[in-house]
């Protein structure tokens, strides 16, 4: 349904993803060399056991006690310098791939919920400012910066493959950098658990050329077109007339509440409530049908539909491109 | 040992997450026997979460504020122009009242209504102490709901402690 996928640290695709992987590369070796030498010396030591014990244990050798102790000097030195280049490495990198806020490029502000992601677009000119869910797109080679917030509790943002996990904390505005180097798709996931369904708040990061990302954001910026067809009309009328519009907004209709997701193009969507299920007419309408058994604990609340609202509704937002 | 076990028993019935309402209660719920069925409502800390965060998202609050009333009537004197049982505010909350109460009626889910309602009454501490919400993570101009002090029984015209 969504090709394939991308989600892997060791599989960059972004300049901070890179300098991500190199650091993880450079941890796993150093780590990797002193804990063979350890081994190492380890084995020598059990195996190079007391020939006989010595006739009077607490006696002094004064040679070999100075030699001891300049071996273990010597190794806890080498200890604290390794200690402090790797930190002082990790601090570098962070800097490099966190540093000062990117003056160019596109800026994003992603709201953390109980269990979704509101994703709006900025822009100079409020006409061409939207909001969306669960999806960004980006355009390749464009360094993109995204404002964090949360609006209930502690979320955090980790798509692996472009950059490194950032807190969403309530109250707080945190932010993260990217510049995607290839189009594709990478998923990412909340990183901090947030409650029942916190395994299913996932997005999904659409990498593309200038000009297909040109001409999806135009689509989302205009309002949901007016339905021709009877079904789908029957299916506005529904929608109106039920709670979804205390909680839904579909720009270009009288639904304009911010409580869940924008729902203007969720026909667009790749995939359903986070990630959890990849979108159809099929799922749609199961999601209505039972949001709680698809997703338990959602925000979602089950609304009573009869059959012909159920189909109608789901054509409705399938609809919805 | 049964004295260890009461308080864990009770305390299930506070963590009890029911996501979906069983269709008996749906039933139960429109056929007008609702008396009874508060308690699932009042004692139950997911219930009354519920409730306070759908309080927000509804914007009850654009009227009544934190329950210390603007241009609707407080909520949080136990002093009630409609009645102060569940269902009472349930009713209030789904068909509206004249001065100004819009109505709700297929706006909120009926689950929905009992949980705001629910929460509604844990603001003047008509709600077990032990399931209530607690403080806010920002300021708050009252105390938090768990420590709201319970009311005197209906009737008692005693002095208020808490004005708004
Ligand atoms: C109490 C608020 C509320 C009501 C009422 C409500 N929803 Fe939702 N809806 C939500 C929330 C919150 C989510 C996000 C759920 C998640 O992903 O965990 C959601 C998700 C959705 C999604 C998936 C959106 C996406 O981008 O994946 C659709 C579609 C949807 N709702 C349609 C409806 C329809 C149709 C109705 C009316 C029958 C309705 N909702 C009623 C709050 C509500
Ligand atoms: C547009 C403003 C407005 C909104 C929004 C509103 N209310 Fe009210 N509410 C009022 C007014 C005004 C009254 C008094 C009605 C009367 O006296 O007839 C009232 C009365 C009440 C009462 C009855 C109080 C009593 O003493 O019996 C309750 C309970 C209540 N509202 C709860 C809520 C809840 C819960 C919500 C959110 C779902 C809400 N209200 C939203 C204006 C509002
Ligand atoms: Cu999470």
């Amino acid at each position: 349904m969504v090709g394939p996928l991308v989600q892997s640290a060791l599989d960059p695709h972004s300049p901070q993803g890179e300098r991500l992987r190199d650091l993880i590369w450079i941890f796993t070796a150093v780590c990797g060399v002193v804990w063979l030498a350890v081994m190492i010396a380890l084995a020598i030591a059990v195996w190079r056991r007391r020939a006989s014990a010595a006739p009077e244990p607490s006696a002094l050798e004064r040679a070999a006690e100075l030699r001891l102790t300049i071996i273990v000097g010597a190794l806890v030195g080498m200890t604290a310098v390794t200690v402090l280049a790797l930190t002082g490495l990790s601090y570098a990198t962070q800097k490099r791939v966190l540093g000062r806020p990117l003056a160019a490029g596109m800026a994003l502000l992603v709201t953390g919920h109980q269990w979704w992601w509101e994703v709006e677009y900025k822009d100079d000119e409020p006409a061409r400012t939207f909001t969306t869910a669960n999806e960004i797109h980006v355009p390749v080679g464009v360094p993109v910066t995204i404002r964090l917030r949360a609006d209930d509790v502690i979320h955090s943002f980790w798509v692996p493959s472009l950059m490194g996990k950032e807190d969403l904390i309530p109250g707080r505005e945190n932010s993260i950098r990217f510049t995607a180097a290839r189009a594709g798709i990478y998923r990412g996931q909340c990183a901090e658990f947030c409650g029942a369904q916190h395994a299913h708040m996932a997005l999904l990061v659409v990498a593309q050329e200038k000009p297909d990302f040109d001409a999806w954001r135009d689509g989302q910026i205009r309002s949901a077109d007016d339905p021709n067809e009877p079904e789908r009309q029957k299916g506005l009328a529904a929608f109106l007339a039920k709670p979804c519009v205390m909680c839904h907004a579909v720009r270009g209709t009288s639904a304009a509440a911010r409580v869940g997701p924008d729902l203007t193009h969720v026909g667009s969507r790749m995939t359903l409530a986070a990630g959890t299920l990849p979108l159809s007419r099929g799922t749609l309408a199961a999601w209505l049908a039972d949001p709680q058994g698809v997703k338990p604990g959602s925000q979602m609340p089950f609304v009573q539909l009869d059959p012909d609202e159920l189909n109608a509704i789901s054509a409705y937002l399938e609809g919805l491109k | 040992m049964p004295l260890a076990i009461a308080p864990l028993v009770a305390g299930c019935e506070r963590e009890d997450r029911q996501y979906r309402a069983d269709p008996p209660l749906l039933d139960a719920r429109g056929a007008g026997r609702q008396y009874t069925l508060g308690e699932r409502y009042l004692n139950n800390a997911y219930h009354l979460s519920q409730g306070k965060r759908l309080y927000a998202s509804f914007n009850c609050r654009g009227c009544h504020f934190d329950g210390g009333g603007g241009i609707g009537p407080a909520l949080m004197e136990n002093r009630w122009i409609y009645g102060g049982t569940i269902a009472d505010i349930v009713a209030t909350i789904r068909e509206g009242r004249p001065n100004g109460m819009p109505s709700f009626r297929g706006k909120i889910t009926d689950e929905q209504i009992w949980e705001i309602a629910a929460y509604v009454l844990s603001m003047s501490g008509n709600v077990s102490s032990a399931a209530a919400p607690n403080r806010d993570d920002h300021m708050q101009g009252r105390p938090a709901e768990n420590r709201q002090p319970t009311p005197p029984p209906p009737g008692d015209e005693a002095p208020k402690l808490l004005s708004p």
